[in-house]
C-alpha cells in the first residue's frame, strides 16, 4: 500500500511496517439503486494490524465489511486475501439465544468443519473468558458477554483476518474495556483485526490505523498522528489546540461532510 | 445440515410451551373437526310395529329372506321403538315421542310370496310421520323410503330370477315341481323339433301340413322372443344390483374422509407453523448471514427446514392417527401409502411454511401469517360443491388447487381407503417445487 496509495487516502509512507499484506482491497464500489453505498474504496491490511473503519452512520462501514466477509458482492473492485481465512462478526450478535454458549460454539464449529470441535470450543471459551458460563443459555447473558460469544464464533477457524462490525455498540464502559482488551490481545497474537465504529475516541485509542469513510468514500487512510497533521495543514492552526474528535470533525467538515 | 437439524430440534425442546402448543393445538382442532364431520345427524326415533307372525319364513324362488336380519339392519339406521299396536304407534307419533312409525302388515309375507309367483296385489307398508320438525320428518321419509327401495330391489331381483327360471322351462323344457308333484314340461324347443319331424310325414300342400307349418313358425318365433326376453330380464336385474351397492356404500368412506381431514389439519398446522417460524428465526437471530457465508447455501437451508418440517409432522400425524385408531377404524394394512401421503403432504406444507417464513422474516409475524392463511384455506377446501353458487365454487376450486390442503387431504383419503394416490401426489410435488422456488426468492432479501 505504501507503494500504491489509494486515490483519496493520505498518509505518511514511512509509517507502514514492511510486512506483506494479508488482505488487499482495490476499487470497491457498491450501489443500491442510484445510491452508492461504497465508491472506489481500496486499502491493504498487514498481519497483526488493528484497523478502525470510522465514519458516521450510513457511511458504508457495514457494506465494506460485508463485502470483505464475502456476504455482499461488490459491483466493482476486488478483495484478495492471500493468507488464511477471514472471520466475520456481524453488527448484531448472530447467536441462537435458546442454545447455551457451548452449544452455539459447538454448532458453528461443526458447520465450519473445524478439525477438533471440542478442543476449539474449549479454547474459545477460555479466550472469551466464558468457561464458567458455558452451559448458560445465551438469552441469559449480558450484552457484553453475548458479543464475546459472537466474536468467539468468528474466531473458531482461527482466521488471519477478523472483521468486527461496530463491536462495542450497546455495551457499558466496563464491558467495552474488556472487549478492547480481548481484541488487542488478538492483534498482539498476530490476527489482523478490522473493526468499524462511529465512536472517534474508540478509534483513536484502540487502533493502529484509521480508514475514514463518509458517504461511501474513503477520505483518509493512515495513523492518528497523520490525521492530526493533515488537519493542521488544512487549517493552519497548531495541533495542541484541539482533541482528536474535533480534529476528525474538522477533517470531515473540510471535505463537505 | 445434520447439525442444523439437531440445533432446530434442540431449540424446539427448549421451548416446551411452543412445542406443546404445536402438538396439542392441531390435534385438538383435528379431533374437533373430525367429530363435527363424522357425527352427522342423530338417528331418528321411529316406532316399529311388526304384525307379521313371528318366524314366518319368506322364500322366493328358493331364496330364503332373512327377516330378522333385515329388521336389525333397519334398526341400525334408525332408532327403533317397539310398539305393540297401531293405536300405540299413532299415539307415539302424535305425542312427538317418535318422528314416525313404520307398520309391517300381517299379510306382508303372504302378499310378497304372491307377487313372486305372479298372483295378487303387492303388499303395502304403512308409514306415519310427524311433520312437526320438517327437517327430521324429511330424514325419516328418506331413510324409510331408501330402506323400502332397497327391499324392493332385492325382492324384484328374486322375482325376476323366478320368472327367468319359468321362462327357461317354457323354452327348453324340463321338470317342474308343483304341490309336491312333478310335471314334465315339454318346452318350445322340443315342441318345435317334434312338430318338424311330424311335418315331413304329411303330404306336401295338404291342409294339415300348412297348419303344422304355422304352429312351427309360432313355436320358433315364441322361442326366439322368449330367449330375447330372457336376456332382457337379466339385463334389467343387472343395474339393480349396481344401484344397491351405491345405496349401501356410505359409511366406510365417511370414516376415511373424516380421518383425512383431521390428519391433514394436523399436518398443516405443525408443518407450516414450524417451518415458517424456524426459517424466520434464522433471520431474527441474525444467523442467516453467518450460515450462508459458506456454511450452507440458502437452498440447503430450505432443504434443512423441509426435512425438519417433514420429520416433525410425520411424528405428530402418526401420533394423531394412532390416537384416532382407538375411535375409528384405520386400515393399517395400507401403512406404506399412509406414510407416503404424510411425507408428500408434509413436504408441500413445509415448502408453503418456508415461503411464509421467508416473506414474513420474523417469528411472530410468520406464525400469524401461517394461521391467517392456513385456517381459511382449510375451511375453503372443505366447502362441498353445491352449497355455494357455481361461479364462487370455481373460484374456490382454483384456490384449492394453489394450496396443499386439498391435494394433501385427497392423498390422505386415498391412502386410508383404496383410492388412487398418483394424482394428488403429483399435485403435491408440483406445489412443493413451486413454494420452494417462492421461498428461495424470498430469501434473496433475507440477509
Ligand atoms: N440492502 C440495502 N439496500 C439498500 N440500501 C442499503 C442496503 N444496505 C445499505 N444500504 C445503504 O447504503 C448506505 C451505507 O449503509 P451501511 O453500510 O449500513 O452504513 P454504516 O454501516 O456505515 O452505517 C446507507 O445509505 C444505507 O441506507
Ligand atoms: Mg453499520
Amino acid at each position: 500500500m505504501a507503494e500504491k496509495p489509494a486515490k483519496k487516502a493520505r498518509r505518511a509512507p514511512a509509517a507502514r511496517p514492511p510486512r506483506k499484506p494479508v488482505l488487499e482491497v482495490a476499487g470497491l464500489t457498491k450501489r443500491y439503486g442510484s445510491r452508492a453505498a461504497l465508491s472506489d474504496v481500496g486499502f491493504e491490511a498487514r498481519k497483526g494490524e488493528l484497523i478502525a473503519v470510522i465514519g458516521p452512520n450510513g457511511a458504508g462501514k457495514t457494506t465494506l465489511l460485508s463485502i470483505l466477509a464475502g456476504i455482499v458482492r461488490p459491483d466493482e473492485g476486488e478483495v484478495t486475501s492471500p493468507a488464511g481465512s477471514i472471520g466475520w462478526v456481524p453488527q448484531q450478535a448472530a447467536l441462537y439465544r435458546r442454545l447455551t454458549v457451548a452449544e452455539n460454539l459447538r454448532l458453528f464449529a461443526h458447520l465450519e468443519k473445524v478439525d477438533d470441535v471440542q478442543g476449539s470450543v474449549d479454547e474459545m471459551l477460555g479466550e472469551a473468558d466464558l468457561a464458567e458460563r458455558r452451559d448458560d443459555q445465551v438469552s441469559l447473558l449480558s450484552g457484553g458477554n453475548q458479543q464475546r460469544v459472537n466474536i468467539a464464533i468468528g474466531l473458531l477457524r482461527q482466521p488471519s483476518v477478523l472483521l468486527l462490525d461496530e463491536p462495542s455498540t450497546g455495551l457499558d464502559p466496563r464491558q467495552r474495556a474488556r472487549l478492547w482488551e480481548f481484541v488487542s490481545g488478538l492483534a498482539g497474537g498476530g490476527t489482523t483485526v478490522i473493526f468499524s465504529t462511529h465512536n472517534v475516541q474508540e478509534a483513536e485509542r484502540y487502533s493502529d490505523r484509521l480508514l475514514v469513510l463518509a458517504d461511501g468514500e474513503a477520505l483518509f487512510d493512515g495513523t492518528q498522528t497523520e490525521l492530526h497533521r493533515t488537519v493542521d495543514k488544512e487549517s493552519g492552526r497548531g495541533r495542541a489546540k484541539r482533541d482528536f474528535e474535533t480534529a476528525f470533525v474538522d477533517f470531515l467538515a473540510h471535505r463537505g461532510h | 445440515m445434520r447439525w442444523l437439524l439437531l440445533k432446530d430440534l434442540q431449540i424446539l425442546r427448549r421451548s416446551p410451551l411452543l412445542t406443546a402448543l404445536l402438538v396439542i393445538y392441531p390435534i385438538v382442532v383435528a379431533l374437533l373437526i373430525g367429530f363435527a364431520l363424522s357425527r352427522g345427524p342423530e338417528k331418528p326415533r321411529v316406532a316399529f310395529l311388526n304384525e307379521v307372525p313371528q318366524d314366518t319364513p319368506l322364500s322366493i324362488g328358493g331364496e330364503d329372506f332373512d327377516l330378522t336380519g333385515a329388521r336389525s339392519s333397519l334398526c341400525d339406521r334408525i332408532e327403533c321403538v317397539r310398539v305393540h299396536s297401531r293405536a300405540e304407534a299413532r299415539e307415539e307419533v302424535e305425542s312427538g315421542e317418535v318422528l314416525g312409525a313404520l307398520i309391517l302388515p300381517e299379510d306382508l309375507v303372504d302378499k310378497l310370496e304372491g307377487v313372486a309367483s305372479g298372483v295378487g296385489e303387492p303388499p303395502t307398508v304403512e308409514v306415519l310421520v310427524n311433520e312437526e320438525d320438517p327437517l327430521k320428518a324429511q330424514l325419516v321419509d328418506d331413510r324409510i323410503s331408501s330402506l323400502l327401495t332397497e327391499a324392493n330391489l332385492r325382492l324384484s331381483r328374486a322375482v325376476s330370477n323366478v320368472t327367468l327360471s319359468y321362462l327357461d322351462l317354457l323354452v327348453s323344457g324340463g321338470d317342474f315341481d308343483f304341490l309336491g308333484q312333478s310335471f314334465n314340461v315339454l318346452g318350445l324347443q322340443n315342441t318345435e323339433r317334434i312338430l318338424r319331424s311330424a311335418r315331413s310325414d304329411l303330404p306336401k300342400g295338404s291342409f294339415e301340413r300348412e297348419a303344422v307349418d304355422q304352429v312351427i313358425q309360432f313355436a320358433e318365433l315364441a322361442r326366439e322372443n322368449l330367449g330375447f326376453a330372457d336376456s332382457l330380464l337379466s339385463s334389467v336385474s343387472q343395474p339393480i344390483q349396481v344401484d344397491k351397492e351405491v345405496v349401501n356404500g356410505g359409511s366406510p368412506d365417511l370414516d376415511a374422509f373424516t380421518i383425512s381431514v383431521a390428519a391433514t389439519v394436523t399436518l398443516m398446522f405443525v408443518t407450516v407453523l414450524l417451518v415458517a417460524g424456524s426459517l424466520a428465526l434464522e433471520r431474527e437471530e441474525n444467523a442467516f448471514a453467518r450460515l450462508t457465508r459458506g456454511l450452507i447455501s440458502p437452498t440447503g437451508l430450505l432443504v434443512e427446514k423441509l426435512l425438519l418440517g417433514v420429520a416433525c409432522s410425520l411424528l405428530v400425524t402418526l401420533l394423531l392417527l394412532g390416537g384416532l385408531s382407538f375411535l375409528v377404524h384405520i386400515n393399517w394394512g395400507r401403512t406404506p401409502q399412509i406414510l407416503v401421503a404424510i411425507l408428500a403432504g408434509g413436504a408441500a406444507f413445509a415448502a408453503l411454511g418456508a415461503a411464509l417464513g421467508g416473506a414474513a422474516r420474523e417469528v411472530r409475524a410468520s406464525s400469524l401469517l401461517a394461521f391467517m392463511i392456513s385456517l381459511p384455506i382449510a375451511f375453503i377446501s372443505l366447502v362441498p360443491s353445491g352449497t355455494v353458487g357455481p361461479a364462487l365454487f370455481s373460484v374456490i376450486e382454483v384456490i384449492r388447487a394453489l394450496f396443499p390442503f386439498a391435494p394433501g387431504r385427497d392423498a390422505m383419503e386415498s391412502a386410508l381407503s383404496s383410492g388412487d394416490l398418483l394424482v394428488p401426489l403429483l399435485h403435491l410435488a408440483a406445489l412443493t417445487v413451486a413454494y420452494l422456488a417462492l421461498s428461495r426468492l424470498a430469501l434473496r432479501r433475507f440477509a
